[in-house]
């Protein structure tokens, strides 16, 4: 009945010892027992978010002015923050979509986590446009809403529109997979609580799943449909953030190369950020035997392949950019290089394309403290790539009597660090509460992909086969066996 | 096949441990025509719906049409938008530009497809915030997959088999349990 699997694959769930008891005991612990790191991170990071807060009301009292931005480069640090956001939220929903599609069984360890995050990091995208703005209560007007005035409608030939409906639906949707993944989880956690608030409020969050076949198969039906439209949407929506920029006339914006180049560049960041948190987390709460180092390779494999599209990406700008012969472009491009933002140029090129080359070593790509470094190197180089294309096109513009440098203020300081606070702050109040892990996903890798299904199964065929499976020899898997 | 849809209160439970040893006992129960009321699983197992006989889930289809719903709103109201209520001049570009609605149409295709399947599945699984339901078995969100039959149409000799047969087809447990009347659905 199961997919068959070699049993010289590496297996996903390591440990002798597990059953599905033990699966539901070692992921639901995290929800049970209190941690005083727990609040001194939650305290820290809350403090955080409190002075994002702040920087937001300081910003909508005295007005955009706060922020570093100037006539020549109206658009800085905000949509900065706002492209890098989003493209850590583009993550979630391809390990959940795409990789169930694909069918790779490594996603089930962390999917339910990067999902959390492509939520939490839309939200702290969301912000930095909607603050941008200046009078945030009118900013209801970017959805196509009857009013008086016509009644006048948005433009629907402008991407920034498309925008809004491309975040708005990605948010929206990736707010429901990620629920209906952890409603049956929630209904596990019920089960097992041994207080009455804790039971009602679990079964509240689980909508009171039970868990019939039925109720399985039309989950299974809604998973895959949703992973099925998810896909072409996380594609869609860094293709239209890219949008935002490639169909102007600025030089250095308006390229056709913008869309896969940006998809690549956020599934690039989006693992990254993966990477760091679930670091963290499988140390935190001893979850080492679900999120493997083969899962991290698994990982580093696709930051390899989507950082090097990235770096194919620059230079094939930088030869467009010469083989057009068009002046401006060509005097973008070696501003870029070589003008005054040629430290963030050095930094982009340094942490997205030279450092991710290390993972061609499979040693490199299985050292977690060489990934751990690399995962955050990998999204400092995000966010200058970002910074760079946005700012060193607007700095000096067609007319050099109006060029200008830009410097953040510490608004423009608080209101970034604050975002990331605000995220790190969702995320360990989900980690505490909710199962971080998916954990009927894992139950259903556990007879094929588990360590302890793969030792028994060699012990079974130990006994017919003399320990062959076919013309191997599967006595390593087995400790019993190898005597 | 849902419990919301019968009064009865009293089931037989066979609890199982291993998913394979489940499969083929249903396959055998059901061979020996005994009704099955219910199957509950702490994950969804491969193969169950076809071993149950269930019929292949129709949600994809209203998906389907909830997209097409989406798509057709999407495009008539930006086309009515550009063209009727409102037309504005940019630039002397054409007042209906169908490329320009590709993005939004396809956004609220997602959108409405994602949502309207959702919801339908809340709705036909009975699932919604505080919804108290039956648990015939803790265990079945953890180790356990169980069986469910509906006893109440039953006579004690029935009964009886049928957990001589459960425990012949590898159960580990088999229980008796009744609800209180309004208890659950």
């Amino acid at each position: 009945m199961h997919a068959y699997e070699s049993e010289f694959r590496e297996p996903l769930i390591n440990g002798l010892d597990k059953t599905y008891t033990k699966i539901t005991d070692d992921l639901v612990a995290p929800t049970e027992r209190n941690s005083t790191m727990w609040w001194i991170a939650v305290l820290l990071t809350g403090a955080g978010a409190a002075f994002f807060v702040f920087c937001l009301g300081w910003t909508v009292w005295f007005g955009i002015g706060t922020w570093g931005l100037n006539k020549t480069v109206g658009w800085a640090w905000d949509i900065t923050n706002f492209v890098w956001w989003i493209g850590i939220g583009h993550a979630g929903t391809l390990i959940s979509a795409i990789l169930l599609l694909f069918r790779q069984r490594y996603r089930t360890g962390i999917n339910r986590a990067a999902e959390a995050m492509t939520i939490f990091a839309v939200i702290c995208a969301g912000m930095f446009p909607i603050f941008h703005m200046g009078r945030v209560w009118d900013a209801g007007f970017i959805f196509p809403l009857p009013n008086t005035r016509g009644p006048l409608w948005v433009n629907f030939n402008s991407p920034l529109l498309w925008d809004v409906f491309a975040i708005s639906t990605y948010f929206s949707v990736s707010l429901l997979f990620w629920y209906s993944g952890l409603m049956p989880d929630f209904g596990t956690i019920r089960d097992r609580s041994k207080g009455k608030v804790r039971k009602y409020i679990y079964n509240l969050l689980s909508f009171g799943w039970q868990g019939s076949a039925k109720q399985w198969q039309r989950f299974e039906s809604l998973s895959l449909v949703l992973a099925g439209l998810s896909t072409p949407l996380v594609l869609s929506v860094h293709t239209i953030v890219s949008f935002d920029f490639a169909t102007s006339v600025i030089p250095g914006w308006h390229t056709t190369i913008f869309p896969p180049y940006f998809v690549a560049g956020a599934i690039f960041s989006g693992f990254a950020m993966v990477e760091t948190l679930m670091l963290i987390s499988r140390k935190l709460f001893s979850l080492e035997d679900y999120i493997t180092v083969n899962h991290i390779e698994s990982m580093n494999k696709i930051i390899v392949l989507t950082g090097s599209i990235v770096g194919i990406a620059y230079l094939t700008e930088l030869f467009i950019a010469w083989y057009s012969g068009a002046m401006y472009e060509q005097f973008a491009f070696y501003n870029r290089i070589f003008g005054k933002y040629l430290w963030a140029y050095a930094m982009m090129m340094s942490c997205n394309v030279l450092s991710p080359q290390l993972y061609w070593f499979k040693s490199m790509r299985r050292n977690l403290w060489v990934t751990f470094i690399l995962s955050i190197f990998v999204n400092i180089g995000m966010w200058f790539e970002r910074f760079v294309i946005i700012v060193t096109s607007l700095a000096d513009d067609y007319l050099p009597s109006s060029w200008a440098y830009f410097s953040p203020t510490w608004v423009d300081i608080g209101i970034y660090t604050g975002s990331m606070s605000v995220f790190l702050f969702l995320f360990l109040l989900f980690s505490r509460f909710f199962p971080t892990i998916a954990i009927a996903e894992v139950k259903a890798i556990f007879r094929i992909s588990s360590e302890a299904a793969k030792a028994e199964r060699a012990k079974a065929s130990n006994a017919t086969h003399g320990g062959y499976v076919g013309a191997y020899k599967v006595g390593p898997l087995d400790k019993d066996s190898r005597g | 096949m849902s419990a919301a849809s019968t009064t009865s209160n009293k089931f037989v439970v066979g609890l199982w441990d291993h998913e394979e040893v489940y499969l083929h006992a249903i396959e055998h129960i059901r061979h020996k025509g005994i009704d099955i009321y219910d199957s509950l699983t702490p994950f969804p197992v491969h193969g169950l719906e076809d071993a149950l006989g269930y019929k292949e889930s129709r949600l994809h289809t209203a998906g389907f049409f909830f997209g097409a719903t989406g798509m057709t709103l999407a495009l008539t109201f930006m086309s009515w938008v550009m063209t009727t209520n409102y037309p504005i001049n940019f630039g002397g570009k054409p007042y209906w530009p169908v490329p320009s609605f590709i993005p939004i149409t396809f956004e609220l295709t997602v959108l409405f497809s994602a949502w309207g399947m959702t919801l339908t599945y809340l709705v036909r699984n009975k699932l919604w915030p505080g919804r108290v339901p039956r648990i015939y078995d803790k265990r079945t969100t953890d180790d356990r997959f169980a069986l469910v039959f509906d006893a109440a149409k039953l006579s004690d000799a029935d009964i009886s088999s049928i957990k001589d047969v459960c425990k012949k087809e590898g159960a580990v447990e088999v229980k008796d349990k009744v609800f209180a009347e309004n208890e659950g659905l």
